[in-house]
């Protein structure tokens, strides 16, 4: 069988062993995943993630999904347009972002996470504050790394990724498991 | 493929850009390469194999490299991100968590950022590394360099060592104050995590979240109310105060007074705005003061929220949420039904999915909003989003009754039969099960559906719907020869589903047959004991089954071996299980051995087993009494019922309550386990004209009455048979003309579904048959809740007819008993209560002034007793009608008490009062001078007091009190937690002179009546979990239960709920809103109280009142 499926990454708020994680985020992908397009974007949970007050909300853009778990004190549609945050934000971040960056650059797409959502908690909704505050950080990169940089280096490792290897029924999943609301399960 | 390319092409500047831009390429170049050659390899990888080989490789060589000691941070920075991709994975990295935190603790800003990610992906919340960076932590939140600061704070807020939590909590609460802004509000977060983790640790700052409610940010306020959201979820009755607070926020969000950045596709903060309809839906259920603050800006939510964008939808859906939450008003009701209409009519599939949601929860409280959307729900039945359906089988299931209950049903098996996962399986069979239980309309039917529940639900569902089965069948109903035919029917089924070649049961199933076919396949005549016995042991000797289900299947034969005549099939089977390897089967077939041997013990025991309600149950021990006698007079200690004991330990010494949650009177009905009357009851329609004709020309429908109307056709019936055709035509009934209209649609519907096609015709024929029995309930409903529980009402209301039978003329003293106002109320309200009171009984009717008075709500009168499956609980016992009458109807009036002097001196004198106030406790001190002169310059401050809350109240209650020579100051008073007394004292200055005084409040001072309905009082009870019990015992030999509930009512100002037999159901609250219910049961000399509250101090303090109470009396 072909490797269909790929994480990007993920994040638990909710502490789970280890295993339990990669179930859970396998769980998830199986759901997500035959799920046509034009149906709607919200998935009651199994008993893995939870039970009844567990929801899956996940968004489809292109090969990517973005998927948040919340429960029952989240609005739908408010995470939905969430999700819709996170991504305008990685775009400006990353300046019209592509699967690539978020591949190679999942530490940023962390930092980035963290200030839309910290601890299982809606942050930062206003994107420009988000942005500012990545800035911040990258100003810091900056004048810590000093600008000796090497762009042809970076082009020549660009070149090397074989494009077309990328086709587009590859579906590199993006699973962003957000469980706020804990304790009950530690 | 090809926009793909193209996607990823034009993103390719971007990704140079950003090479150059964040650009510390020297040290990124190769850390991109290795890291971005990781990912390349895995991704060209195809199977699983090789990439667990690329990994482990990867995982050696990072081993090698983070434990040499020549690697420098720059390097450790790298390979934490790539131990980071593995973990993802699933391969597991632990060797670098301890490197992980060296990077936080020794590396500069971006080493130490990656670090603190790495930790907080690696660890979880009690893994014992993570206290080596609590020291981390705690330096870098002083440090003054801002990202660190909120580098931390991410971090903590993230995972963070409970135990360690005092030594950052100074330090985060000096946050609260920091001049940026994001360090606030993440600091606010960050305590929001402790209050999650240890939420005793932070009780200490309420005060400083309420600060960071009234931030001049409204970041930081945002990140306050996750805080707020959770404790007002936790105890909502504490923070009513902050009600008024949330209302002035939303109105200010709503109005557009937030800054423009919070603007979300020109919405004002929509996330805000949904969190604080939350909070509002919190705060004001069940409380009509709280809701009536909200009710406008509610009003200005709706009308604001018109843009047609995904997050406006979200906001309306909260505002419905809430509107539905509160306290009811009916313009907004009226508001959010049209909203939940534009939800459910979408084409959008996600508003769709919410506004189902939505009438899922609001139809309990209005199931006519189904009939307006009976033909989407249709359409959302097959809809081809298995969500969608799920979502509508779990409206449905809301609205079953039974005359749908088949259709219903059947649809979710149907669903059943598709769906493979075993969490809706679990979940829908449990469904099915109850409401076949509940409103089965004959045997077959039931047991088919059952027979469909165990096959499919087999072994994954829950086991109490497997023992509720049998017990069902065991214990029956009402009527014997119904219960007869049910188990005839059952013992049929299972023996024709056992005759079927090459099938296979789940393992319960197999167990409910062994047990049904052993208890009753004697009712069966032409099956023969032998022939049972046979098909039990070739299920015996089959592979398949469990060891379990084979001691079922022998303890069936075991049932049965005594009525066979010829028994060599038993004793094959005696042979070769007493051999058995499993020692439980060998045991049984022991049993069954020795009882094959001895024939007249087997036939005592076992012919007697069949008719297992005859046996009597000695449930005192009465023939232990000897015994108990010899102990005694040997000196043992009496014997004290458990929860006597318990007790006891807890007033020795505060000992935690481990009593599991339980309740141990499920006989007075409340709790009672939901019985199946359905089925009987809707076996034997059998109109009488007179009805079928009221019902056709009102289209009133009173199937529940007709059923429990009987045959006989005694004296009541005929009665109310006359007033219902004089006294009809008065009915103003403005449900009537509702229903009229919903028939005139409907009959309009289907006069366009004859030119439809017969697609359509099939969705109303299905519509006309889901909801059928929900036009008479277009009412609002007492106290708005759900019909849902009435139903399993209805076998005691069956068995009062009886009692009303020997007591025909029982409805007269009681309607003499009516209050006046209510007498001259509707005349439809009296003709209704006429033409079904051979069902409702002295104590509903003397309810309904007080029902009235709850309700509120300008519903017409009628209603609430015209929808047929209203039916209040009635109490199986006549005891005393007219007293239980008087005692179920309350003094209206708040009550004062007397003028007491306080304290005075030469020239005044200062007495006080107290005034007993629906909402609060009132206290008037009132200052008079001795000598006749004025007093305008007297003052009076009252000090404050650690658990009252006073609050000044201008004005004066009491005219003509007010003269020149004296004054009077008023306070309104509650008690903020409660305790048994509580002392308030100030002083009146008057001419120089200080004059103090002081004074007791008792708790009861703040105890008002709780009125609610026996429905809501069982609701209640199973949602509280800290119980205290007492027994009292009384001077008087025999105690009636009248007279103590009249004690408690009159003295602790408590309200009768409901009277049941020997036992009393009560309820009150303390101010403002913490109620408390109380359950009274008496027998001889003894009254037991059992006392149920949110808060377990109230159970406490008014336990000790009523034991005061008691004693003097």
């Amino acid at each position: 069988m072909k490797r269909e499926e790929k994480i990007l990454y993920h994040n638990f708020y909710m502490p789970k062993p280890e295993e339990i994680q990669q179930q859970i985020v396998r769980e998830t992908f199986h759901l997500v995943l035959k799920r046509d397009d034009n149906i709607c974007n919200f998935l009651e949970g199994g008993s893995l993630i939870g039970g009844a007050d567990y929801k899956l909300i996940y968004r489809h853009y292109a090969t990517l999904y973005f998927v948040f778990c919340v429960d029952s004190s989240e609005s739908e549609l408010g995470i939905l347009d969430l999700i819709q945050v996170f991504v305008e934000t990685l775009d400006k971040c990353f300046e019209n972002v592509c699967e690539l960056d978020l591949i190679f650059h999942m530490d940023k797409v962390h930092y980035i996470l963290q200030e839309v959502v910290m601890g299982g908690m809606v942050l930062e909704t206003n994107m420009n504050e988000i942005v500012a505050q990545i800035e911040a950080q990258n100003r810091l990169e900056k004048s810590e790394g000093g600008l000796s940089a090497a762009p042809a280096r970076a082009v020549s490792a660009v070149k090397n990724m074989n494009l077309p290897e990328i086709p587009r029924n590859i579906n590199i999943g993006d699973l962003n498991i957000k469980v706020p609301n804990l304790s009950q399960f530690v | 493929m090809s926009d793909m390319v193209e996607r990823t092409l034009t993103a390719l500047p971007g990704l140079f850009l950003q090479n150059q831009l964040g650009g510390p390429a020297a040290s990124r170049a190769p850390f991109f390469s290795r890291l971005g050659g990781l990912i390349r390899g895995v991704t060209a990888l195809s199977s699983k194999h090789e990439e667990e080989k690329l990994i482990q490789q990867e995982l050696s060589s990072l081993k090698a490299t983070v434990s040499a000691p020549t690697t420098t941070l720059k390097m450790m920075k790298e390979c934490m991100v790539r131990l980071i991709y593995c973990e993802m994975l699933g391969y597991d990295a632990s060797f670098g968590y301890i490197h992980a935190i060296k990077l936080a603790q020794q590396g500069n800003l971006l080493e130490k950022r990656v670090g603190y990610l790495a930790v907080s992906l690696f660890l979880h919340e009690s893994h014992e590394l993570l206290l080596l960076l609590v020291n981390t932590v705690v330096k870098d939140l002083q440090s003054t360099n801002l990202v660190e600061v909120c580098m931390a704070l991410t971090v903590v807020s993230q995972i963070f060592p409970r135990e360690m939590i005092p030594a950052v909590l100074p330090l985060i609460e000096d946050k609260l104050q920091h001049s940026k802004e994001i360090i606030r509000r993440k600091a606010v977060l960050a305590l929001y995590k402790f209050y999650l983790i240890a939420p005793n640790q932070v009780q200490h700052i309420h005060t400083k979240f309420r600060k960071a409610l009234c931030d001049r940010d409204a970041g930081v306020m945002a990140a306050s109310l996750h805080i707020y959201l959770r404790m007002i979820k936790e105890n909502p009755s504490g923070y009513k105060d902050l009600t008024e607070s949330f209302v002035t926020i939303l109105k200010q969000v709503v109005g557009g007074k937030l800054p423009v950045e919070f603007s979300y596709h020109s919405v004002p903060a929509p996330w805000l705005q949904i969190q604080l309809l939350r909070i509002l839906g919190l705060l004001g259920k069940d409380d009509q003061r709280t809701s009536e603050l909200m009710y406008d800006v509610l009003d200005e939510s709706l009308r604001r929220a018109e843009l047609n964008h995904n997050v406006t939808y979200a906001i309306l859906f909260e505002c419905v949420h809430t509107i539905y939450s509160i306290y009811p008003k009916s313009e907004l009701l009226e508001k959010a039904v049209k909203c939940i209409g534009k939800f459910v009519l979408s084409p959008k599939i996600n508003l769709k999915y919410l506004g189902l949601k939505a009438l899922t929860y609001v139809i309990q409280q209005d199931p006519s909003l189904a009939l307006q959307h009976q033909i989407t729900i249709i359409e959302c039945l097959d809809h081809p989003d298995p969500i969608i359906k799920r979502e509508t089988l779990e409206l449905l299931y809301r609205i079953t009754n039974a005359q749908n209950v088949i259709v219903i049903v059947q649809k979710m098996l149907d669903y059943l039969h598709q769906s493979k996962e075993e969490y809706i399986i679990i979940n829908l069979v449990g469904k099915i099960a109850e409401l076949a239980e509940k409103y089965a309309p004959d045997n077959v039917w039931f047991i088919q559906t059952m027979n469909a529940v165990f096959s499919v639900g087999g072994d994954v569902m829950h086991p109490d719907i497997l023992s509720n089965f049998l017990r069902l069948l065991a214990e029956g109903f009402d009527d014997e020869t119904e219960d007869q035919q049910l188990r005839v029917y059952a013992v049929q089924s299972y023996l024709t589903l056992l005759d079927m070649e090459n099938t296979f049961y789940p393992q319960r199933f197999l167990q409910v047959m062994s047990w049904v076919l052993g208890e009753y396949s004697y009712l069966l005549d032409k099956e023969s004991p032998e022939e049972v016995i046979a098909r039990l042991y070739k299920l015996l000797k089959s592979d398949s089954i469990s060891s379990e289900t084979k001691a079922w299947l022998i303890a069936a034969v075991t049932k049965l071996t005594p009525q066979a005549h010829s028994s060599h099939v038993v004793e094959k089977l005696i042979q070769e299980f007493t051999v058995s390897l499993n020692t439980c089967l060998r045991q049984h077939a022991f049993e069954l051995k020795h009882l094959h041997e001895n024939v007249e013990l087997s036939k005592s025991l076992l012919q007697g087993a069949q008719n297992c309600e005859d046996i009597v149950v000695d449930a005192s021990l009465s023939f232990l009494d000897g015994f108990v006698a010899e102990g005694l007079s040997q000196g043992a200690a009496p014997y004290k019922p458990h929860h006597q004991r318990q007790e006891e330990q807890l007033s020795q010494g505060k000992v935690l309550n481990f009593e599991p949650y339980g309740l141990s009177f499920s006989s007075s009905g409340f709790t009672g386990r939901q019985s199946p009357a359905g089925i009987s009851l809707g076996s034997d329609i059998s109109g009488n004209s007179a009805e079928t004709g009221l019902k056709e020309t009102s289209s009133l429908k009173l199937e529940g009455v007709k059923k429990l109307w009987g045959k006989e056709g005694y004296l009541p019936k005929k009665e109310s048979g006359a007033d219902d055709k004089t006294e009809m035509p008065h009915v103003p009934a403005e449900g009537a003309t509702m229903e009229n209209a919903d028939h005139a649609t409907t009959r309009k519907d289907q006069a366009q579904g004859l030119t439809q096609s017969t697609e359509e015709k099939e969705k109303q024929l299905l519509a006309s048959s889901l909801f059928v029995g929900l036009e008479p309930e277009n009412t609002i409903n007492l106290l708005g809740k759900a019909d849902v529980v009435s139903h399993k009402f209805r076998r005691k209301s069956k068995f009062k007819v009886a009692q009303s039978d020997k007591t025909p003329s029982v409805h007269n003293p009681a309607s003499s008993a009516l209050d006046s106002d209510v007498a001259r109320g509707d005349d439809g309200c009296l003709s209704t209560l006429e033409t079904r009171d051979s069902e409702l009984s002295s104590e509903s009717l003397a309810e309904l002034p007080s029902v009235e008075k709850l309700s509120g709500v300008s519903s017409p009168a009628p209603s609430l007793f015209a929808d047929n499956n209203m039916e209040v609980f009635h109490p199986p016992s006549s005891s005393a009608p007219s007293t239980a009458a008087s005692l179920l109807e309350e003094d209206p009036e708040c009550g004062h008490s007397c003028a007491m002097e306080v304290c005075s001196n030469d020239s005044v004198s200062v007495s006080s009062y107290k005034i007993w106030k629906d909402d609060c406790l009132l206290m008037i001190w009132s200052v008079t001078s001795k000598t006749g002169s004025e007093l305008t310059d007297a003052k009076l401050e009252i000090f404050p007091v650690e658990n009252l809350k006073v609050i000044e109240q201008p004005g004066c209650l009491l005219p003509g009190m007010e003269t020149e020579s004296s004054k009077s100051f008023q306070y309104g008073v509650q008690m903020e937690s409660p305790s048994v007394e509580g002392t308030l004292s100030g002083f009146v200055n008057y001419q120089m002179v200080k004059l103090e005084f002081s004074m007791n409040l008792s708790l009861l001072d703040f105890i008002r009546p709780l009125k609610i309905s026996t429905e809501d009082f069982g609701k209640l009870w199973l949602s509280f979990a800290n119980d205290v019990k007492q027994t009292i015992k009384m001077s008087e030999p025999r105690v009636a239960l009248t007279s103590v509930l009249t004690e408690l009512q009159q003295k602790l100002r408590l309200h009768v709920v409901d009277v049941v037999g020997n036992e009393g159901l009560l309820a009150c609250k303390l101010l403002p809103s913490t109620p408390c219910v109380l359950h009274c049961r008496v027998h001889a000399d003894e009254v037991a109280l059992w006392f149920r509250s949110s808060c377990s101090v109230l159970s406490d303090c008014l336990s000790c009142h009523c034991q005061k109470v008691m004693e003097t009396s």
